[in-house]
């Protein structure tokens, strides 16, 4: 088995002001050569931080980073950005540059690659090619940048947050690309917060939180590791049954872990038909009445808040 | 290696973005002629004109009018004593002229002030003459009218150094901190471009820029005011070009660690400021006490506008100007050296 990144006992450790910050504690990482991976994770556990490293743009305090087969520092460096393509998670490209201009001014920086005109047809910016940077949505804004990316037919690619701040439809066209690259064998680590993105694209995620990797597996994995794999989501009407707490439902049989939420439960079962008996027949038994009730599949959403206890979209 | 071609690109793609950018294309090209049009004209009209004074009305105030009514070189306005000294403290009138005890005239003007006191000495002159007094010989006045020695042909040197300045500084300094804040500068250092030949393409497309910017305004002074170009279009050029290189690497210098705009503005208003004040873009630097001309001498636009000055005005030879090579060469050896080690890309 081939291993695109392989980091071991990753630390960083910045000094902001006179505050000392660890924004990585030990981070662990190994991607296979050809998968797309997910790291995954709120704002602020390091998913960055940890890019940035293996892209070679941040020393690490401490720790081991292979990518390709290649250390950073030892000489390769030049080959090695040959064979990598990264998006910020911002960049600002020139206001008054085309885009066809931007990306031909990026291949000249590879040995090889493709033409400007495949890297155009791959993000679908035809019609734009033309356009100054300036007239481009966000959305396709963030296309140029996985173009510039991709034009050096990187055999590893980097997108640190490529749908933050798009709209829904600008997300899906963007999922589209990505896609069609791991088609294609190449090897992808994006970063997102979007837990719905981790389970489209990636054949392989890993959580992050407090600079560490908390889980790691295929999107199915790390579900059915909740032990079971549906959801219910109820709230309670206020007046009454304040007593009830989410350590009551863990009694019942079938709830294998409770959760308060802002305005009601989150419970996670095996079995929704025996469960919802139990928890009506719980609730009419402490006097509360129920305000409204849900089930739905568990996502990678609840595998988070049931690893850290919080909710990945409080953050 | 081929490490032609991206540089090449980069100056490409900074020409196209200064090109599309209507308000640097101004100030680049624009601004300057306009200052040269200006000052030029106002300074190039001042000989000839009358001296405007005001005399205290009363009996002296009609002997003087009566005395200098046929010289057109003077311009007489009489006035109340209130509405007189008024006139003088607000600088409205450079000399205010009223009768003495015995007899004679009292003038009243700053002393500190060389137009008030070269048109107090006009005017006591012409009084005397008129009053009966001889010269003891002719004299002769010869107006100096050649090009190349009048204010225009000294101010147009002055303002192309001071160009070459601003668009060293600005056209490198605010642009990489732009670039920094906008990520760009993370994003390229994440191909494999080599950061040396960032550096280079940013310094060349400096290089490429200050040709036109040189020789629109020269040339325009030249067909504009007729200043001279004595010397050879290459020393001007290879003058030029030194310039430009010394205030790449203070522009290089100032923004290798600045994070803001607002930094950048201030550290190249600090750079500047001595030198817009001490070069001699629009009066001369020997101006200045001697304990100050060291400092002075050392600057780069000192050294710049000086040989500028020499080539065109008085034509002479690139390798004659050793000492502005060398100061020039040597703040651009010490700028590039320490902006390369601090540069900070992210």
């Amino acid at each position: 088995m081939d291993y695109a990144i392989v980091c071991r006992n990753l630390y960083k450790r910045y000094q902001e002001g006179n505050r000392i910050v660890d924004a990585l504690n030990g981070l662990d990482l190994v991607v296979k050569a050809g998968e797309c991976f997910g790291l995954l994770g709120p704002n602020g556990a390091g998913k960055t931080t940890t890019v940035e490293i293996l892209e070679g743009l941040l020393p690490p305090t401490s720790g081991e980073v292979e990518i390709l087969g290649c250390r950073w520092g030892t000489g390769q460096d030049q080959q090695l950005r040959e064979r990598i393509g990264i998006t910020l998670q911002e960049t600002r490209f020139p206001e008054r540059l085309k885009v066809w201009e931007i990306l031909e001014l990026f291949r000249s920086f590879y040995t090889h690659g493709m033409t400007t005109e495949q890297a155009i047809a791959t993000v679908a910016l035809e019609e734009k090619a033309d356009a100054w940077v300036r007239d481009l949505s966000g959305g396709q804004r963030q296309r140029l940048a996985v173009a510039t990316a991709l034009i050096g037919e990187p055999e590893l690619l980097f997108l640190d947050e490529p749908t933050t701040g798009l709209d829904p439809q600008a997300r899906r066209r963007l999922w589209d690309v990505i896609r069609d690259l791991r088609e294609r064998g190449r090897t992808v680590l994006i970063t997102t917060h979007y837990m719905d993105e981790a389970e489209k694209l990636c054949d392989r995620v890993a959580v992050v939180d407090h600079g560490k990797v908390i889980a790691e597996g295929s999107p199915n994995q790390l579900i059915s590791q909740l032990g079971g794999e549906h959801i219910i989501e109820f709230s309670l009407e206020s007046n009454g049954a304040n007593g009830i707490q989410p350590h009551d439902f863990l009694a019942l049989p079938p709830v294998i872990r409770a959760a308060k939420e802002a305005d009601g439960f989150l419970l996670t079962v095996a079995q929704p038909h025996v469960a919802i008996p139990a928890v009506l027949e719980l609730v009419d038994r402490c006097n509360g009445k129920l305000n409204s009730l849900t089930t739905r599949h568990a996502n990678l959403e609840d595998v988070f808040v049931s690893l850290t206890g919080r909710f990945l979209r409080d953050e | 290696m081929n490490s032609l071609k991206p540089i090449l690109q980069l100056v490409i793609c900074n020409l196209k973005t200064f090109l599309r950018e209507p308000e640097a294309v101004f100030w680049t090209y624009g601004f300057p002629l306009l200052m040269v049009l200006g000052l030029g004209i106002a300074f190039s009209s001042s000989t000839g004109q009358p001296i405007r004074f005001d005399a205290i009305e009363g009996e002296a105030a009609k002997r003087i009018v009566s005395a200098l009514q046929d010289d057109p070189g003077f311009q007489v306005i009489v006035n109340s004593e209130e509405v007189a000294f008024t006139r003088l403290s607000k600088n409205k009138t450079p000399v205010v002229v009223g009768p003495s005890d015995n007899g004679g005239y009292e003038y009243h003007f700053d002393a500190s002030n060389p137009e008030a006191r070269a048109a107090q000495a006009a005017i006591d002159d012409a009084l005397q003459r008129a009053a009966g007094r001889k010269d003891a010989f002719p004299s002769k006045e010869v107006i100096v009218e050649t090009p190349g020695s009048r204010y225009v042909d000294f101010l147009v040197p002055g303002l192309i150094g001071m160009n070459l300045m601003g668009g060293g500084m600005w056209g490198i300094g605010y642009v990489l901190v732009d670039m920094r804040l906008k990520k760009l500068l993370k994003r390229l250092l994440a191909t494999p471009l080599r950061r040396f030949d960032f550096l280079l393409s940013v310094v060349g497309t400096r290089l490429v820029f200050f040709i036109p910017e040189v020789f629109f305004l020269l040339i325009s002074a030249y067909l504009i005011f007729d200043v001279p170009i004595r010397g050879s279009l290459m020393a001007i050029t290879a003058m030029c070009f030194l310039g430009s290189l010394a205030f790449a690497g203070l522009g290089l210098l100032s923004a290798s660690r600045a994070q803001r705009i607002e930094t950048i503005s201030g550290i190249m208003n600090v750079v500047m400021l001595p030198m817009w004040l001490f070069s001699g873009i629009f009066f001369s630097s020997e101006r200045f006490p001697d304990f100050l001309q060291p400092m002075i001498q050392a600057l780069p636009l000192t050294q710049l506008n000086n040989g500028l000055r020499a080539i065109i005005l008085e034509g002479h030879s690139l390798f004659s100007q050793a000492l502005p090579i060398s100061i020039l060469l040597a703040w651009s050896a010490v700028t590039f050296v320490l902006a390369l080690r601090w540069f900070r890309w992210g």
